[in-house]
């Protein structure tokens, strides 16, 4: 059953913001939530907003229903020091993220609270919802922004990154975007925040409109289960192309993603034969990724793989095609045939303090 | 039923584009240019859709200049029953291209509305979004497979998502766009080459359509990300690890 409270903690410093809302930059986040806890992306999306300006506002709008929506509203509260207000709406029609409901949601939230900007990270969920919301608000949306220049002027990726485009955007409030995590690393926080934390309120979703809601419903997600850290964030990941061969052979590269505590990644090529499933996709279309340590096990390096992982810092490519275009972008190569350089590595690898 | 699909000449996924030298954009002049690859994939989807007798009509719409008909024209050659072109003089942004979408929706009353998920060229990921929004229509992005159920007069869409493959049920009209792997787009056969020439392009100005034209976004600059530093071949395993271990500090 939906646990409905709410719980008015106004701090001096939310206080103070409300007088200047009119004034200055205010942001609304969309975040995201699972297991009572947001999401480690959403935060990437609070650090890009205060890029944009240092001082301002950041709300945090959240949506599900129960419990863990609540749990995740106090951890919300306390995620980042710049935000200042969480936003809750609470109703079965959140219980899963679907597009309509969520964009209805944006656009009341959006009318009665007049932000400036309005951000969400660019995963599967910011990219679903994000621009719907924009048309119902009649604004262009600046999507997959890597790096914020002003209050609206963003840098975002083209041509599957091989070029950068400056944009400007010249249109009423709100500027809506959406960034990618891994452009906008979330800080450690450090020590206790002073004031305890966001204020916590309810959205009231009694003139939320109903047309659209419902015509769309959540079957299932089918997932696999994995103790490989989340392939977004980790620090290390190791890919397989399709030169693996089989879904047999793909447990070479798990085991050595095990062995150096990475996630694993594959190129669009694997995923299509079956080796692995989508969620592995690393490029253009899928993932962005960009690890301290990038290790390609028999990836050609075709453009679109490289647009989801050349802001990697190091990057390792084995191959057996001396003239692979992967080695173009990789910092150590070794041409050889992976088949004897994994079994070599993962005897060869000191073991993960 | 009858379904749209709206299609879009961008430079051909193979091709190493260039950075103008006055920043102003990539280099597009004597360039090889094709249909966006999401489009191909959701114009086969649609084909697909009406061979299985489940749609009467495919109607293919691209906007732009007049190559746009280029477009076209291979659309109606892989099987489009007919084509829309929007003649536009100047880049659109995906809320003006979701607006005019509107209109001809308004017009042509599909039962179902099908768009690649992106364009290689700008990479936004936008207008089958805004359509939806726009129309108050459900939509299913992202789609790796899409079924049918004509009695009950809805899709059932498996999406890629972050966390794995997400299904949807929608009613219809909807929208979906479309991912990588829903489908292998077929090739135009010659004999259908031929057929396609005399298939109707229906063209519309901006004006009759009468929408609001958005000019919210300038393009400030474009250049080229900054290029790596040249990396090295080592010559064995223990070079690497070592390298690892003590130059980059990674392990």
């Amino acid at each position: 059953m939906a646990c409905r409270f709410i719980l008015q903690n106004l701090s001096k410093r939310h206080l103070l913001h409300s007088t200047f809302a009119s004034r200055s930059a205010s942001t609304l986040i969309l975040a995201e939530h699972e297991g009572g806890s947001i999401k480690a992306q959403s935060l990437s999306a609070v650090a890009a907003a205060s890029s944009i300006n240092g001082d301002n506002p950041v709300s945090l709008l959240l949506a599900g229903s129960g419990s863990s929506l609540q749990q995740a509203a106090e951890k919300a509260a306390t995620c980042h020091p710049s935000v200042s207000q969480v936003l809750v709406a609470d109703s079965d029609k959140f219980a899963h993220p679907l597009a309509e409901p969520w964009a209805k949601l944006i656009q009341l939230v959006q009318l009665k609270g007049g932000y400036s900007h309005v951000i969400a990270t660019s995963g599967s969920f910011g990219k679903n919802i994000l621009p719907r919301a924009a048309a119902l608000l009649d604004v262009s949306p600046v999507t997959d922004v890597v790096e914020i220049n002003g209050p609206h002027q963003f840098i975002r990726p083209i041509y599957a990154g091989n070029a950068l485009c400056t944009v400007r955007y010249t249109g009423a409030n709100p500027c809506m975007l959406s960034v990618r995590s891994t452009s906008f690393p979330v800080p450690p926080i450090s020590g206790d925040l002073k004031s305890g934390g966001a204020s916590i309120s309810e959205v009231d979703l009694s003139t939320l409109d109903e047309d659209s809601i419902g015509k769309s419903r959540f079957i299932k997600l089918s997932s696999e289960e994995t103790d490989r850290p989340d392939l977004g964030s980790a620090r290390v990941v190791v890919t397989g192309g399709r030169a693996l061969k089989s879904a047999e052979n793909f447990k070479m590269i798990e085991k050595l993603a095990e062995k150096l505590g990475a996630a694993v990644g594959a190129t669009r090529a694997a995923v299509d034969a079956g080796f692995v499933p989508n969620e592995l996709q690393v490029g253009q279309t899928g993932k962005i990724v960009a690890p301290e340590l990038y290790m390609a096990f028999g990836v050609s390096g075709a453009i679109q793989h490289l647009a989801g992982m050349k802001d990697s810092k190091v990057i390792v490519a084995v191959n057996k095609d001396a003239d692979a275009p992967i080695f173009q972008v990789a910092d150590y190569g070794l041409v050889g045939d992976l088949f004897e350089v994994i079994p070599e590595l993962l005897e060869k690898l000191p073991e993960k303090k | 039923m009858k379904i749209m699909v709206a299609v879009k000449r961008v430079v051909d996924y193979a091709v190493k584009i260039r950075v103008k030298p006055d920043k102003s954009g990539v280099e597009t002049q004597n360039v090889k240019m094709s249909m966006n690859p999401f489009c191909e994939i959701a114009l086969e989807e649609a084909l697909k859709i009406k061979e299985s007798g489940l749609a009467k009509e495919v109607v293919a719409v691209s906007m732009g200049p007049s190559n746009c008909v280029d477009t076209l024209r291979t659309g109606l050659a892989m099987g489009a029953d007919r084509a829309i072109h929007v003649e536009a003089s100047r880049d659109l942004v995906p809320l003006t291209v979701a607006k005019l979408l509107k209109k001809l929706v308004e017009i042509e009353n599909p039962g179902l509305l099908i768009l690649g998920k992106q364009a290689i060229d700008d990479d936004c990921n936008q207008t089958g979004q805004m359509i939806a929004g726009l129309l108050g229509w459900p939509q299913g992005t992202f789609a790796s497979k899409v079924v049918f159920d004509k009695e009950k007069q809805v899709a059932t869409v498996d999406r890629e998502v972050d966390g794995g493959l997400e299904t949807l049920c929608l009613d219809l009209p909807a929208v979906i766009t479309t991912d990588l792997r829903l489908n292998q787009p077929r090739y135009a056969t010659l004999p259908n080459i031929m057929k396609a020439k005399s298939k109707p392009i229906k063209k519309f100005t901006l004006e009759e359509l009468n929408v609001e034209i958005k000019s919210d976004i300038e393009v400030v600059q474009v250049i080229e990300p900054p290029k790596r530093k040249a990396g090295v071949i080592l010559s064995s395993v223990d070079e690497l690890i070592d390298k690892l271990k003590n130059e980059a500090h990674v392990i």
